[in-house]
């Protein structure tokens, strides 16, 4: 029936050159254990920005170091967030990280689409399909991020598959490791299960400290976070929309994660940030 | 089809393992479930004492701690053995919920770590191990860091005892700070090692008094031998150690795999580090200059009259005999299930890195410290057949890469495998 369209891009809507989701279906789960064959860069010195941000930087022999990525959405489903932190920090290079390869192909023609439509913006996002649980210490040096989004992450409610939720004890002192002092992880999910390990995981690692009220009321990114997210979004929706829901949950066709306990009484989002605090703060090694 | 054949029995093929008491008291090899003990000090047997009746599975890991009193034993039958050497009774019996992999002892002999094949670390304190009543205490691990679901191949301290290191079969080595109280968790990583472009199967360290921070040494699936500041985590030299050395030729099917490099053992000085590698009979001998942070090719030492290809090699601090041992357990050629060859090397010291000219002598049977009694102890029989030599490096070399080495697949084979899950069946 859309056959008419087939000779511009089939695969982007004609009126907004946008690539259409319709035609990057991806399950909604993926295992984050099995073994990956798609390229991992040796060591961070070895990831080519030019492939990421060709604007910024030309060539591969002119990167210099002397800027280099601060945010990274560790599992940065569609893409929603980059594209609204985009906007509101231009001057910092940001990442997604997608385990899903036709989600991630999604997220690469939609920052296109956005580039070509808008010159000049956009320019500092980039996609990668990567297993974050795995290579994190292979894309980003010690200390080098500034704010990590694990949004809306599977929620993995067996609990034989909890090792493989992407917020662990152990995981974090990975992400400790790639965040310099003061940064920030920004964590959000619609499943109180996920949120309160989540942040008994987070409270329970020596390396991390909650941000306070204030900060948190000051921080700009927490005002996106409820609208960027495709999830969030959906949430919103749901908030709005009084959905009875009954067997046919509206919003469990594409995240899996609403499912379970999304059955229209959890009207606030379990949200939780945390702070990395200067390291002198930690007892001294004897 | 291939998938039958990554369940078949050469999986279970466990190479041989040597270890040496750091005074040159002892001398332990375990093959499969067997672990044999020679007393070097005084030419006799060990008999081990636990009345559990010892190891159930292979053995994939034993160490001696750095003051000799105490010696771990892990492996398949996830069981951590705690023994003390002055008695050689099992003190503690640790149980493991997963295969274990590799073993560290802390400097100061309070803490034994393990880790397993899922790529969790855990942490047993035997500080109280001067316990008298003859039991085998049943102990807990405790997991204090991971590797996210990666094989863990080794464990090392660093020579100060303020880093422990761990490598995985995803081409990484961690460094992380090891905490007064570990077994509240060792949080923070000091460094990532990343270089490799296989799975990292042993590390080691080199140090002197000169340089008592010391400086890491790594082996590899790549083929390489590299040499790191584990401190920052960067990578001072890369020594090919593939390209340089003779091989025997191989099956003929893998050709495009590099051999890969085995076990490392350096000399208490740091100034040579032995490199065990597959398909190389015998061994190099590779050079290291901590001043100029470099690593050169000094020698390959081959060994007359047998294909020796060692799998495990060990040397004590205080004499200058490096030891050798090839085998595997769980072969199905041979006249026997396992078999275990031991050899010496004499030389291996200090003195020896410093002229040009490396005397190093490869020890005859009748020439190495403790003699016939200590071969027929550690190898379970004299004479061992020449063919079985063959059977055991492929079968080792099987195992490894079966066990190490992502499987790469065809387009064609990835759909074809993509058809065949579980959760697509009666989609199609």
């Amino acid at each position: 029936m859309m056959e008419h369209e087939a000779n511009a891009n089939p695969s982007h809507s004609k009126t907004t050159g946008l690539p259409r989701k319709r035609f990057y279906r991806a399950r909604a789960h993926s295992n984050p254990l099995s073994d990956s064959h798609f390229p991992i860069p040796v060591s961070p010195s070895q990831v080519d920005y030019s492939v990421h941000y060709p604007q910024l930087f030309p060539s591969p022999d002119k990167f210099d170091g002397s800027k280099s990525i601060e945010f990274a959405d560790v599992g940065c489903g569609f893409g929603g967030l980059l594209i609204s932190l985009s906007t509101v920090f231009p001057e910092s290079l940001m990442i997604g990280m997608e385990l899903r390869d036709k989600v991630t192909e999604y997220v690469k023609e939609r920052i296109l689409a956005l580039r070509a439509s808008n010159p000049g913006q956009y320019e500092n996002i980039s996609v990668v399909r990567t297993n974050s649980m795995k290579y994190i210490p292979n894309y980003f040096e010690k200390g080098q991020l500034t704010k990590m989004f694990f949004l809306f992450p599977d929620p993995h409610f067996k609990e034989k598959n909890h090792r493989r939720r992407v917020i662990n004890l152990h995981l974090l002192d990975e992400y400790a490791y790639v965040l310099r002092e003061g940064g920030i992880i920004y964590t959000m999910t619609d499943v109180e299960e996920l949120g309160v390990w989540m942040n008994s995981c987070l409270k329970g690692h020596p390396l991390f400290e909650a941000v306070t009220k204030e900060e948190l009321e000051a921080d700009p990114v927490v005002k996106l976070l409820s609208t960027a997210t495709e999830e969030g979004q959906k949430w919103r929706m749901l908030n709005l929309v009084p959905w009875n829901s009954g067997p046919s949950c509206p919003f469990g066709q594409e995240g899996g994660g609403a499912k379970k306990d999304g059955n229209g009484e959890g009207k606030e989002l379990v949200e939780f940030s945390l702070h990395f605090p200067p390291l002198e703060h930690l007892p001294p090694f004897p | 089809m291939e998938e039958e054949n990554d369940k078949n029995p050469e999986t279970t093929v466990a190479p041989a393992l040597i270890s040496v008491h750091p005074t040159h008291k002892f001398v332990s090899a375990a093959v499969g479930s067997d672990l044999r003990v020679f007393n070097l000090q005084e030419s006799c047997v060990v008999t081990l004492a636990d009345e559990s009746g010892g190891h159930k599975d292979s053995i994939r890991a034993i160490r001696y701690s750095a003051n000799g009193q105490l010696f771990v034993s892990a492996g398949d039958d996830k069981l951590v053995k705690i023994w003390a050497t002055d008695s050689w009774r099992c003190i503690y019996s640790v149980a493991s919920e997963k295969r274990v992999s590799a073993v560290g002892i802390s400097n100061d002999g309070m803490f034994v770590c393990f880790a397993d094949k899922f790529g969790v670390m855990y942490v047993v304190d035997i500080e109280d191990h001067n316990v008298e009543d003859g039991v085998t205490v049943i102990k807990k691990g405790v997991p204090i860091l991971s590797h996210y679901c990666s094989i863990i191949t080794r464990l090392e301290f660093s020579p100060d005892g303020r880093f422990i290191v761990s490598s995985d079969r995803d081409f990484k080595i961690r460094v992380t700070v090891f905490p007064k109280n570990p077994v509240n968790g060792a949080h923070e990583i000091q460094s990532f090692c990343l270089g490799h472009t296989e799975f990292v199967s042993c590390l080691t360290f080199v140090g002197s008094q000169k340089y008592p921070l010391g400086l890491l040494v790594s082996g590899s699936g790549d083929s390489t031998v590299r040499l790191w500041d584990h401190t920052s985590g960067s990578l001072l030299d890369t020594c090919y150690v593939g390209a340089q050395a003779e091989f025997l030729p191989s099956d003929g099917k893998e050709e495009d795999i590099l051999p890969a490099v085995t076990d490392l053992c350096a000399t208490p000085d740091g100034s040579l580090v032995a490199v065990a590698i597959q398909s190389l009979p015998g061994l190099m001998l590779l050079r290291c200059n901590q001043s100029s942070k470099t690593l050169s090719v000094a020698k390959v030492v081959s060994i007359p009259g047998e294909t020796f290809i060692p799998t495990s090699i060990g040397a004590a601090s205080s004499a200058p005999v490096l030891w050798m041992v090839m085998g595997a357990s769980g072969l199905h050629v041979s006249e026997s299930a396992s078999l275990a060859r031991v050899r010496g090397i004499s030389g291996f010291s200090t003195s020896a890195s410093e002229s040009l000219d490396l005397e190093t002598l490869v020890l005859e049977d009748a020439e190495i410290p403790g003699g016939e009694l200590l071969l027929q102890t550690l190898q379970g029989k004299l004479s061992i057949g020449k063919e079985a030599f063959s059977a055991a490096a492929e079968a080792v070399k099987t195992a490894m890469r079966n066990l190490l080495i992502k499987k790469q697949y065809s387009a064609e084979r990835r759909e074809f495998r993509k058809r065949g899950r579980n959760d697509m069946k009666g989609k199609q």
